[in-house]
């Protein structure tokens, strides 16, 4: 029980170390809740496939690193081989390079196999269908790398750094234990949501992004194709589920439960608005550095584990007060 | 070709207009469009041709098929009957955005700007198929990439000085007042320096100022970059002092074709309009 006993200036840092630790584990909150904001922003799609398409990403990352063949069980099993794997190991970049291959061929086959299909369907539809794809591709992952908890190693730093807590130690007189890879993952979150602004703001196919999320027709009728928007979004998309992929393995392995971190996006979501990157960064901020707070102040009083469900009550008051977000659309109808 | 005679320079199928400008020949030949939604006809049977450098009206009552036959020229229905032929070839069905990079940009009755884009952003987006870089030049914003920003960007702002709306180059579209907002669609397409221009109904809720001043800015660009048009419009006087030649259409049929003059003294045209007196 942390705070009761202490001294004033040790409850001081303690509270700030929980909450730059919050800071940081609210960046990974916005690395996934971007990817939804992406799709949502060009298309009107709430994908709940996001989630899963980081545990896929990450999962052919791995499989393709280690040189795994893909589908070898379900092969073993048919014709009673014992494949399993190349026998390489590819360095991380070309490994990341070929993942993001493989990301974008699921984008196109996601625009060619569900969306062309639903074109002018209603919002709810499309919503359903990107269920479907949750579970459909969570069971494709399964079947071609195998459901086994894999190590993800790219490389990134891990573990606590000890140049911040002895630096920290020297001026204040307390060291403050920060994961390396926290930081990592929020200069990389900066510099995604940075070049993703840029994109979209000073390229062609940025501008046609946002021209295919304000009005169809009238992007149609400057030439702009709808489809080869659709597949620039997801695949998009599926570089954003890519590196949240990449930070979320290497902290906490591969495995299913990956896929549930699109969870922790929604409040995320409902506090940022879904329509807004920038609210999608302050709204994990914000989440990550709450729930670490709250944890540290009044988790004591209630008996603790209150991280688990801060970030869902703080959603539903905002749900109640602001229901756009802090940066999202004001829902006007004109009448 | 052979027909170009030395004493006058009007190509085949042209003509002159009484104040003397030169009409070329047939840009856009329409022929026998039917479009059908389920059991509804909404255009049965009907030819026309825009020829290059005039200004071609549709006028019609509500519901005469005038934004059905526009949403047909720019690809947005396709015709269950009929052919298009457009530079001298017949064009196949294809998607709007498609008909757009063939050089046919148009506006929309009910303004379909890009709102939450600036007014620069928006006339920048028009020229999306003049911008040649590709994917990744643009993505990595390099060499191509930025001489093209460049080059575009002079002609955008070219089309703001002449459509006069510097005082809103960074204003969101969104916040606009409507006359504003029309002016701007039509910038955007004019962006794509298009061969053909398509107005739905561009002076529609307008006061008498507005429409003055966009009769003005469509007879500049079709006098100042040669682009022919083609337009939609509901009020009658407006479309007379406008345009060169003139369809009228009812019911999905048509039932005048001609000068506006020629239009004007049409009887059907003026029972289509005034409805037939019953005495």
């Amino acid at each position: 029980m942390p705070i009761w006993g202490l001294s004033m200036s040790d409850t001081f840092f303690f509270a700030l170390e929980a909450a730059l630790n919050g800071l940081m584990a609210g960046v990974m909150y916005s690395l996934v809740a971007l990817g939804f904001v992406l799709i949502y922003k060009a298309s009107g799609i709430f994908n709940y496939a996001q989630g899963v398409m980081a545990l896929f990403a990450a999962l052919t990352l791995v499989g393709i690193q280690n040189g795994q063949i893909p589908f070898a069980h379900v092969i073993n099993a048919t014709f009673g081989t014992h494949l399993s794997t190349f026998g390489w190991t590819l360095p991380s970049f070309l490994a990341i390079l070929l993942t993001l291959g493989v990301m974008v061929l699921f984008a196109i086959l996601v625009e060619r196999l569900v969306l062309r299909h639903l074109v002018n369907q209603e919002p709810i539809i499309l919503f359903m269908a990107t269920i479907g794809l949750a579970f459909f591709l969570e069971g494709f992952g399964d079947l071609m790398w195998g459901s086994e908890i894999k190590k993800l190693d790219v490389g990134l730093p891990q573990g606590i750094s000890e140049t911040i807590e002895s630096l920290t130690e020297k001026w204040f007189g307390y060291g403050f234990f920060i994961d390396r890879l926290d930081i990592i993952a929020a200069l990389v979150a900066a510099a995604l949501v940075i070049s993703l602004s840029l994109f979209s703001k000073y390229t062609k196919q940025g501008r046609a992004l946002r021209a295919v999320a304000d009005d169809h027709q009238a992007a149609l009728s400057v030439g702009i194709s709808l489809r080869f928007i659709w597949v620039l979004v997801w695949s998009i998309a599926g570089f954003v589920a890519l590196v949240a992929g990449i930070m979320w393995g290497t902290k906490s392995g591969v495995q299913f439960s990956l896929s549930l971190i699109a969870l922790k996006a929604l409040p995320v979501l409902m506090l940022g608005g879904f329509t807004s990157i920038p609210g999608a960064i302050v709204g994990g901020l914000i989440i990550g550095v709450g729930e670490k707070l709250f944890e540290f102040f009044v988790g004591p009083l209630v008996g603790g584990a209150t991280e688990n469900w801060f970030a869902y009550v703080l959603a539903l008051v905002f749900l109640v007060f602001r229901p756009q977000g802090l940066f999202g659309e004001k829902i006007i109808e004109r009448v | 070709m052979s027909s170009l005679t030395h004493k006058q320079e009007i190509p085949e199928g042209g003509y002159r207009t009484p104040d003397g400008r030169i009409i070329g020949g047939v840009l856009m030949d329409l022929k026998h469009i039917t479009l059908r939604f389920g059991g509804v006809v909404a255009i049965k049977d009907i030819s026309f041709d825009i020829r290059e450098g005039e200004i071609r009206a549709i006028i019609g009552p509500n519901g005469a098929g005038k934004s059905s036959m526009l949403n047909v020229i720019s690809g947005f229905y396709v015709p269950q009957e009929g052919e298009i032929w457009f530079r001298g070839q017949k064009r196949p069905p294809l998607k709007p955005y498609q008909v757009a990079r063939q050089g046919v940009a148009r506006t929309f009755q009910n303004i379909a700007l890009f709102k939450g884009m600036t007014t620069l952003d928006n006339i920048m987006t028009g020229r999306v198929t003049k911008m040649k870089s590709n994917m990744l030049e643009q993505a990595i914003w390099w060499g191509k990439a930025e001489r093209e920003e460049s080059e575009h960007r002079e002609k955008v702002e070219e089309i703001i000085d002449f459509l006069e709306i510097q005082a809103i180059r960074k204003t969101p579209v969104g916040r606009l007042p409507y006359g504003l907002q029309k002016r701007v669609e039509l910038g955007r397409a004019l962006a794509a320096e298009p061969d053909l221009l398509l107005l739905d109904e561009p002076m529609a809720g307008m006061n008498v100022e507005e429409k003055e001043d966009m009769s003005r800015f469509i007879l500049d660009v079709n006098d100042e970059y040669g682009t022919t048009i083609a337009l939609i419009e509901h009020d009658m006087g407006v479309v007379m002092d406008l345009s060169d030649r003139v369809v009228v259409m009812d019911y999905g049929k048509k039932i005048g074709d001609g000068t506006p003059d020629e239009v004007r003294n049409n009887q059907a045209v003026i029972d289509a309009y005034l409805g037939v007196v019953h005495e």
